[in-house]
């Protein structure tokens, strides 16, 4: 094989296997533009991925049926309040087990790597116990606590700041800076990339989130989009394009995030590949 | 004189080297103070009660009446038919969706990784249902598995091949729902066998195509070789992943037909909280989580072993 016939079938062999990939989601974002009855009417055709007799109609109409904005700003509000403060606990304590020394680190170093394990699924009903005993049952508290610490985040900063040379951080000490403010002023402007790793890689975690916003948010109030884009598609009359609409305006965000983000979510995931 | 005058020396040295470790300490403690704080409420303290809620009958909504009664739970599981039908099938999606996504995982990764234009659309393409929430995907495929008016049986009819019932048939939903996982996870693990591909050096590939080795020769004894770590790591990663399938036949089947999508997240869900046996579905849990223990430490020992 010559290098061009290679390349040749890399090619093909790729437009293939990317049109497989990407067709349920163009179907999806197509869908969501056009009227109801003209996404069967294309069912059987190639026009099914094609966006004919555009209209926002199906936007106009499930935005009329289901607060869409008022999940989209509770998902954005509880997601974001969890991942910024998760930033801020998890880096301080994955810095201290990096760098500085105290009795018992190695103890709860092991102790982080241990809990990874934890599957959420096996604590469901405790944590669940927990939370209803706090009366934090249908409030932020439910949603954004149980997850800000995370050992996961933990382990990635441990790691990080593992590689910040211990030279600047005596130099900083020596001129009478406190570990805080060596930690602020210096360590946190040279660790952007593993704080917009550990942000993203959480980010797109919790805008799943699903099986915990179904127990813990009762109402209407603080329903996250996930639940709220669930219950629409089990509210009758169901319109294949209104569904549609809602699922497209769904991933949006988080598609936008992605592709501000990328660079550092792809270093997360390989990253842990290659550390763990 | 001057032996007493240095050991002062030392000793104030000391002092204060033992003061500032002292100090450090504190700042050390303070640093952890707020994760570990949490996580003992959040993830060890729960731990612990799973174990212990196992042992006990209760209703989540009234904790005051919770009786202990000892192993009843534990009996009563290993009598259960409906948790060894949730066992076996959770078992089946591992042992089905693990080799299969891995390896299209890999075959995506190797189609990749070349200098080509596209190359970045086409990642993106493989890569976009990853960032799309499960969710999304579950409701977006019920629509594509939709018997009457889906895409897919439309596509299937394009080449005369007669409707299928997909999720409402206890023979498909199951195979729907694996097929479905592959497609929505295989561009995560593509990402990091991309990584490892692009870890092995290009000098390896040029003295063996000297040697007269052919791109076949080369993918069967360099790069599949070189892969061995990376591909444990996607096998770990992707097993346990695979051991807590929920949303999709929570959303998609929520556990039908016949029990034939019901996982043991799923039974966990359902008893805890449908059914209000606190106490049972803790069972389920202790026993959920001893298996992603033995997964994985046994997975460790066996690719060790080879």
């Amino acid at each position: 094989m010559t290098d061009r016939t290679a390349k040749l079938f890399l090619n093909i062999a790729n437009i293939i296997m990317s049109l497989l990939f990407i067709t349920p989601l163009l179907w999806m974002v197509v869908s969501s533009f056009k009227p109801e009855t003209q996404i069967f009417a294309d069912l059987s055709s190639l026009k099914a991925l094609l966006p004919l007799n555009f209209t926002f109609d199906n936007y106009i109409a499930a935005f009329d049926r289901i607060p869409m904005m008022k999940y989209l700003f509770n998902s954005l509000f509880y997601v974001t309040v969890t991942c910024i403060s998760g930033l801020v606990v998890n880096s301080i304590c994955g810095y201290a087990l990096a760098k500085l020394q105290f009795k018992g680190r190695e103890f709860v170093l092991m102790a982080v790597i241990a809990l990874m394990i934890v599957p959420f699924e096996s604590i469901l009903m405790p944590m669940y116990f927990i939370v209803n005993s706090l009366n934090w049952v249908d409030t932020w508290y439910a949603l954004i606590v149980p997850f800000v610490a995370n050992c996961f985040s933990i382990f990635m900063f441990r790691q990080f700041f593992m590689d910040v040379p211990n030279e600047i951080l005596e130099s900083a000490a020596i001129d009478g800076s406190s570990p805080m403010k060596t930690f602020i002023s210096i360590v946190v402007p040279l660790s952007g990339p593993v704080f917009a790793t550990v942000f993203i890689l959480d980010y797109i975690n919790h805008w799943g989130d699903f099986m915990w916003p179904i127990l813990v948010t009762t109402g209407e109030a603080l329903r996250n989009i996930q639940l709220g884009i669930q219950t629409f598609f089990t509210l009758p009359p169901v319109y294949y394009g209104q569904i549609m609409a809602t699922l497209t305006f769904t991933t949006v965000p988080i598609i936008i995030l992605f592709l501000m983000l990328q660079k550092y979510y792809v270093q997360g995931i390989t990253s842990a590949g290659i550390k763990g | 004189m001057q032996t007493a005058w240095s050991a002062d020396e030392h000793k104030i040295k000391q002092a204060s080297l033992g003061r500032q470790k002292r100090r450090e300490s504190v700042v050390g403690y303070s640093f952890i103070a707020p994760s570990v704080i949490l996580l003992l409420v959040f993830l060890v303290l729960p731990f612990m009660f799973a174990f212990l809620f196992g042992f006990t009958k209760f209703n989540l909504l009234r904790p005051d009446k919770i009786q202990f009664i000892g192993l009843d739970n534990y009996k009563l599981l290993f009598q259960d038919n409906l948790f060894y039908k949730s066992l076996f099938n959770t078992l089946y999606f591992t042992v089905i969706v693990v080799p299969v996504q891995s390896a299209v995982a890999l075959m995506l990764a190797l189609l990749v990784n070349h200098q080509l234009k596209l190359r970045n659309v086409y990642r993106i393409a493989y890569f976009s249902p990853v960032v799309t929430s499960m969710t999304v995907i579950a409701i977006l495929w019920i629509s594509l598995y939709n018997p009457n008016e889906g895409l897919i049986n439309s596509a299937l009819n394009f080449f005369e091949i007669p409707k299928q019932p997909f999720l409402r048939s206890s023979d498909q939903a199951m195979h729907s729902i694996i097929f479905m996982s592959v497609w929505q996870a295989a561009g995560y693990q593509m990402m990091i066998f991309l990584a490892g591909l692009q870890g092995i050096s290009k000098d390896i590939y040029e003295a063996s195509s000297i040697d007269g080795a052919n791109r076949f020769q080369q993918l069967r004894f360099i790069t599949i070789p070189s892969l061995y770590n990376v591909t444990v790591f996607v096998l770990t990663i992707t097993t346990i992943q695979a051991v807590k399938l929920f949303v999709q036949p929570y959303i998609m089947t929520n556990g039908g037909p016949e029990n034939t999508t019901r996982t043991l997240a799923l039974l966990i869900y359902q008893q805890g909280f449908q059914f209000r046996n606190a106490g049972y579905a803790s069972a389920i849990s202790v026993i959920f989580f001893l298996i992603v223990v033995f997964i994985s430490f046994s997975m460790k020992k066996f690719f060790r072993d080879r």
